[in-house]
This record gives C-alpha cells, sequence and structure tokens, in this order.
C-alpha cells in the first residue's frame, strides 16, 4: 500500500510546553484520515508540521513521498491547506480570491478564469461570486476558502477544523463536498473536535489527546473498543444521564442494572444502544467531550 | 499518484510579485477611509502650516516656498506609516499561512504592499504640490530638476516603506504596529523640515543635521527653488541606500520568524 501520509515519532515543543510527544500516523493515499481530539490535543500543531510551516523537533514525516523538512519545495507541490481560519481576502470577491490563487498557482490568464468559473459552480458560489466576501455568511465563506484551496489540485488536502463554528446545514453540506473530494481520488487528513464529523467522513481516525496518539482505528474498531452495548440512564426530573459499557449480553446487562436499581430515583429510564463516538472518546481520554451530558 | 492530478510548473518570481501587487492596490483602493485619509491629512497639515503657522514662523508670508518640500515628505510618512498595519494585519490572519504553504517566495506578499504603498502616496504627494501651487508655493526648478526631485521622492518613499514593512512583520498585532509606526513620524519634525535648524536649541541641531530627512528636504528645496545643494544629495542617497539594506534584511529575517511563530 502507498502512504501518502507518513509521520513516525513526531515530537514538538512550544517553550517548557511539549504539544507533541511521539506520534506515528500512516495514511493511504485516497482515504481521508481524521485526527480527533479536545481543543489544546495538538491536532493544529499536526497541521501546522506536515504543512511546512513549522519544523518538528523530532520524529519525521513525509508527504507524497517527500520529507516535510528536506523536501519542502516538493511538499508544497503536492498538499494544498485550509486553515482553521478563513485565510480569504475580505475585501476581495470570491472571484478575485480564486483568479489570485490561480495565478499563483501558475495557471495563465484565461486558464485561471476558467478554473475559477469551475469551482464557482462547483461549490455553488456563482451568484455571489462579485460581492466582496466580507458580505458573505460563515458557511459561503468556508465555501470560498475550500474552493481556494482546490485551485491547483494538489493530490493532498489538509483540513484543520473544518466546520467549527458552522451551522448545521453548513456543515452537512461541507461534508459532502468532502467526501466527493475523496471520490475524486484524494488523500484528505482533517481535524475535528466533532466526534460526528469523523464517524462520518473517515476511512481512519486517530484520538489526540496530550499529544499522544491514544487510540486509533476505523470508526467501527474504535466503537468496538468499549464493547456491545451501552446502558444510557436518564433522569429527565433531574436532568441527568449517564453511560456505562456492557457485552451486550442479557446476563451483564441485568447484573448491571440489578446492582443499581435500589440507588436509582424511581423516574429513570433505561436505554441499551450501539456506543457512540462520544462513549469511545471518553472512555479514551478520560475527560467529557462538548457533547456529552454528565 | 492519480494521474489527472499533476501539478502546475510554480509561476515565476515577476508573475509573483505582479499578482501580489495587484493585490494590494486593489485593497488600497477599496479601502477608500484610508486612502482618502492619506491624501486629505498632509493637504490639512501643509494648509495648517502654511496659515496658522506661517505668519508667525515667516511673517514675510513665503512660508508655502520653505515648508512644501518638508510636508511632502512628511505625506510620504502617514502613507507609508499603513503598510506596517497592512503587513502586520496579513501576518495575523491565516492567509500568510496559506502563501506559505504554496510553492512560491511568500515574501512576495510584502514586496506587493510596498508597491502600493509608492502608488499611494505618489499620488498623494502629487495633490500635495497642486494645492501647495494653489497656496503660494512658486518653484523654479526645470523638467530635469523636478524629475530628480521625484527621484528623491521615490527614494524616500520607498525607505520608510521598507522600514514600515519590517514594523508590520515584528509588531505582535496590527493595532501595535500602528503605534509603532509613529515613533518615525517624529523624524520630519526634528528636521529642518519646517524652521531652519539654526533656529533650533544647540542640542537639537545634532539630532537635526544627523537625520536623514533633513538632507533629502534640502536636496528637493534645493531641486525645485534653487538654494544651495550642496553635499546634502549624496547624503540624503546614502541615508536612504543604507537603510533599506537594512529595512531590507530585518524584513527578511522578521518574516522567518515571524511566519514560524504560533
Amino acid at each position: 500500500m502507498k502512504f501518502a501520509i507518513e509521520v513516525k515519532g513526531l515530537r514538538k515543543s512550544f517553550g517548557d510546553q511539549q504539544v507533541l510527544r511521539g506520534v506515528d500516523i500512516a495514511v493511504p493515499e485516497g482515504q481521508i484520515y481524521a485526527l480527533l481530539g479536545p481543543n489544546g490535543a495538538g491536532k493544529t500543531t499536526h497541521i501546522i508540521i506536515l504543512t511546512t510551516l513549522v519544523a518538528a523537533d523530532g520524529g519525521s514525516a513525509r508527504i507524497a513521498g517527500y520529507d516535510v523538512a528536506a523536501e519542502s519545495g516538493k511538499v508544497k507541490q503536492s498538499i494544498s491547506l485550509t486553515g482553521q481560519f478563513a485565510a480569504v481576502d475580505e475585501m476581495l470577491t470570491a472571484e478575485e480570491n480564486l483568479q489570485m490563487m490561480c495565478r499563483l498557482s501558475g495557471m495563465k490568464s484565461a486558464e485561471a478564469k476558467r478554473r475559477t468559473a469551475e469551482l464557482l459552480r462547483q461549490f455553488d458560489l456563482t451568484d455571489a461570486a462579485r460581492k466582496r466576501v466580507k458580505t458573505y455568511s460563515g458557511g459561503m465563506r468556508r465555501r470560498v476558502d475550500l474552493a481556494i484551496s482546490l485551485v491547483a489540485s494538489r493530490p493532498v488536502l489538509f483540513l484543520d477544523e473544518p466546520t467549527t463554528g458552522l451551522d448545521t446545514v453548513s456543515r452537512r453540506a461541507l461534508w459532502d463536498i468532502i467526501e466527493r473530494l475523496k471520490a475524486s481520488g484524494m488523500t484528505i487528513f482533517l481535524t475535528t473536535q466533532y466526534l460526528e464529523e469523523a464517524d462520518q467522513l473517515a476511512d481512519r481516525i486517530g484520538v489526540i489527546n496530550g499529544g499522544r496518539l491514544v487510540a486509533e482505528g476505523t470508526p467501527t474498531e474504535l466503537k468496538a473498543r468499549i464493547g456491545g452495548e451501552v446502558i444510557e440512564l436518564t433522569n429527565e426530573r433531574e436532568q441527568w444521564s449517564r453511560t456505562l459499557a456492557t457485552t451486550g449480553s442479557a446476563q451483564d446487562i441485568g447484573r448491571i442494572l440489578n446492582g443499581l436499581a435500589a440507588s436509582l430515583p424511581p423516574d429513570t429510564q433505561v436505554t441499551i444502544r450501539r456506543p457512540s463516538m462520544d462513549d469511545v472518546f471518553i472512555a479514551l481520554t478520560h475527560q467529557p467531550s462538548e457533547v456529552s451530558v454528565s | 499518484m492519480n494521474k489527472s492530478l499533476s501539478p502546475l510548473a510554480p509561476p515565476s518570481y515577476a508573475a509573483t510579485n505582479a499578482v501580489f501587487i495587484r493585490r494590494s492596490l486593489t485593497l488600497s483602493l477599496r479601502n477608500t477611509e484610508s486612502l482618502m485619509m492619506s491624501i486629505i491629512l498632509p493637504v490639512m497639515l501643509m494648509l495648517l502650516f502654511t496659515y496658522v503657522c506661517g505668519g508667525a514662523i515667516a511673517p514675510g508670508g513665503d512660508y508655502a516656498n520653505y515648508v512644501v518640500p518638508g510636508i511632502i515628505l512628511l505625506c510620504a510618512g502617514y502613507g507609508a506609516a499603513t503598510t506596517a498595519v497592512d503587513v502586520s494585519t496579513d501576518m495575523a490572519n491565516g492567509i500568510i499561512d496559506r502563501i506559505r504553504t504554496m510553492p512560491i517566495r511568500s515574501l512576495f506578499v510584502v514586496t506587493g504592499h510596498v508597491a502600493a504603498s509608492l502608488a499611494r502616496n505618489l499620488v498623494a504627494s502629487g495633490v500635495v504640490i497642486a494645492v501647495a501651487l494653489l497656496v503660494g508655493f512658486r518653484p523654479n526648478g526645470s523638467f530635469v530638476e523636478w524629475l530628480a526631485a521625484l527621484g528623491v521622492i521615490v527614494l524616500f518613499i520607498l525607505t520608510l516603506t521598507w522600514l514600515y514593512a519590517a514594523i508590520g512583520l515584528v509588531a505582535g498585532s496590527p493595532s501595535a504596529a500602528s503605534g509603532y509606526g509613529f515613533i518615525l513620524l517624529f523624524l520630519p519634525y526634528l528636521s529642518s523640515a519646517f524652521v531652519p535648524i539654526d533656529t533650533m536649541p544647540h542640542w537639537l541641531r545634532g539630532v537635526a543635521s544627523h537625520q536623514p530627512i533633513t538632507p533629502l528636504i534640502e536636496t528637493i528645496r534645493g531641486l525645485l527653488l534653487g538654494t544651495p545643494i550642496g553635499d546634502h544629495a549624496w547624503i540624503g542617497a546614502a541615508w536612504c541606500a543604507g537603510l533599506i539594506a537594512i529595512a531590507l534584511v530585518w524584513c527578511g529575517f522578521a518574516f522567518k520568524k515571524r511566519a514560524g511563530r504560533r
């Protein structure tokens, strides 16, 4: 199998704060890899090292076969980046932003115009193409941003928290676009704090916490790691909920519920379901994600 | 690797610069308020000095002739200061990160701002000179002398703009960049721009004589009004060349350091 991204023993400190403590990741060509973790886990640090913006302190990283430190020029010709904050000129229109990036990617004027029109259509921005970006909604800005990073058709795409701050509709629209990009053969490395997003998009997920990869696998594998089923106890009147892992066998579930029944308030409801990525996340990082309720 | 995703050859340095210059010019034109200020402010200053202070400084009424060369340089200073803010703004948002992950010379984004500053300032200088002619500026320079004066103005604008670009790269934020920029704006006041140096207190004369603005102003005065130039032209040019060299090296280092900072 050929790997588009190979990371070995990556380490990085900022001052005396160790941000990455030896991370190994391998992403085969044409796959989506999601790096999942809470704020401050080292997700963005990964992105900036892999995109040549910052040098690592130790370990190695290869993109499309090129070393990010020694062959940064070749790496830059193989990647594009959509950072956490929209990197577009707000005083320019979407069309101008796109044309500028086409020219910077080495296209001649006619080619730049053609590619711009194509991307505007593809990202549903044709109507707003001649309005300044500062008048756009958050979702539209993200689309312009993503369109810009696709002007030159690089084989590896980095997306740093692509849907943070977007509403549900815009998020779904962006997911569709990311899936279409994968279908076109791109390798995509994305970071996210949303378990649902990783679950939905990624072929493999790495869970990062405190600068270490605490778990890695396909969404199904990760879910399997915390057992067959989850018992969820909710009490609407007292407004709390609790999840408990179980093998899923009748005996195990019966044993757990029998042990608890006496201590639970009378109106507590029980649900038995497949574990969600939330459950996996909590189990692996021992810290509640923002979606969970304590 | 997917064959349809063949990489394009990166653009030439000239093409990259052209793109960034066009970007900065467009941004300057769209930032209407800032553009208006960079023209109106110097004109206001000139009118202020000519009409409010002029009577006291030169009761003969010839102050316009004396002060216009200084105002032209002062106006270039104000206009160039915007460069620090523009550069700093680019460094603060995600645009610079994207540009740095592209196979191009990313420092050229700064060149774009410098070129735009030159264009803005030349327009502002033109307006200042036009208004100056209306309020009593009576230059007697030949066409060649005017061209030479234009050369001095261009050199001065470039010097200040590169210095401001470096300030923009080292400043922590756009508003800090704007604050630091004010320091350079004091230089014209400590020169022969507004009053002859021999009217200043003794200790200040040394400062006023040995700074780049005085020789540049005396050169422009000489070219446009026929006052003696002497060594001022060479001293002024040497100041500018030295400062531009320092600013370029500073920009190079600051850009590397700044862009890698998190």
